[in-house]
């Protein structure tokens, strides 16, 4: 088993990036590895709760986060500094994740086998 | 750890938030529009002189020299070529791309 860490920096609908990293993750989970999951800057806008896109013809892909915890993924890492910028708090948050200081990220991030980034 | 950053730090927050979360020692390569955060006029503003005390900072030369900057490198970045980034990858068992 490999430890395989997801970097997600983008916010949700602009961009292709948090669906596609969403995808990858639940492959990944499939095939039983260790399944980190980072939101760092606007990445966190992915998992803020209330997203309703009825009105821009997207699929809502928010409740998949709820979803990962049935794939054994549940570990959630949130950027404090990322989360405080943007006015948010883990209680504005879809999932229960752990808020890390910048150090404890980097630490973490240097201890994997695989780093992807979206 | 190898970080690599593509982006002008002008344009995008990549190369700050890679800055962020980089540890003492790790490698950093500045490829395409990010090879301007390491000239002597960007250096200070992206945050690569401050980051070459504790990083190991590489430019991509093919991307400084198409870019007209490869006399204008900044102090503590070292330019690589196509095989040094080869052996950078290989040197290093993770690397990160900060799309």
């Amino acid at each position: 088993m490999k430890k395989f860490m997801f970097v997600n920096r983008k916010a949700p609908y602009g961009t292709i990036h948090a669906l596609e990293s969403l995808e990858v993750v639940l492959i990944a989970a499939t095939f039983d590895q260790d399944c980190s999951l980072v939101f760092i800057d606007d990445g966190v806008y992915e998992l803020v709760k209330g997203q309703n896109t009825k009105a821009i013809g997207m699929k809502n892909f928010s409740p998949t986060y709820r979803a990962l915890e049935g794939y054994d993924i549940e570990k959630l890492y949130v950027d404090e500094e990322s989360m405080q910028a943007r006015g948010l708090d883990e209680d504005d948050l879809l999932v229960p994740v752990q808020v890390l200081s910048a150090a404890a990220m980097a630490a973490l991030m240097a201890d994997q086998d695989v780093i992807l980034s979206f | 750890m190898l970080h690599i950053v593509n982006k002008s730090h002008e344009q995008s927050r990549c190369l700050h938030s890679c800055l962020r979360f980089a540890s003492p020692g790790h490698a950093l390569l500045l490829t395409e529009d990010a090879v301007y955060a390491a000239t002597e006029a960007g250096a200070g503003a992206s945050g690569v002189a401050e980051a070459a005390l504790r990083l190991n900072i590489f430019a991509l030369r093919p991307d400084l020299e198409a870019r007209g900057m490869a006399a204008k490198l900044a102090e503590g970045v070292t330019a690589i070529d196509y095989a040094g980034f080869v052996d950078l990858v290989a040197e290093h068992p993770t690397s990160q791309t900060w799309l």
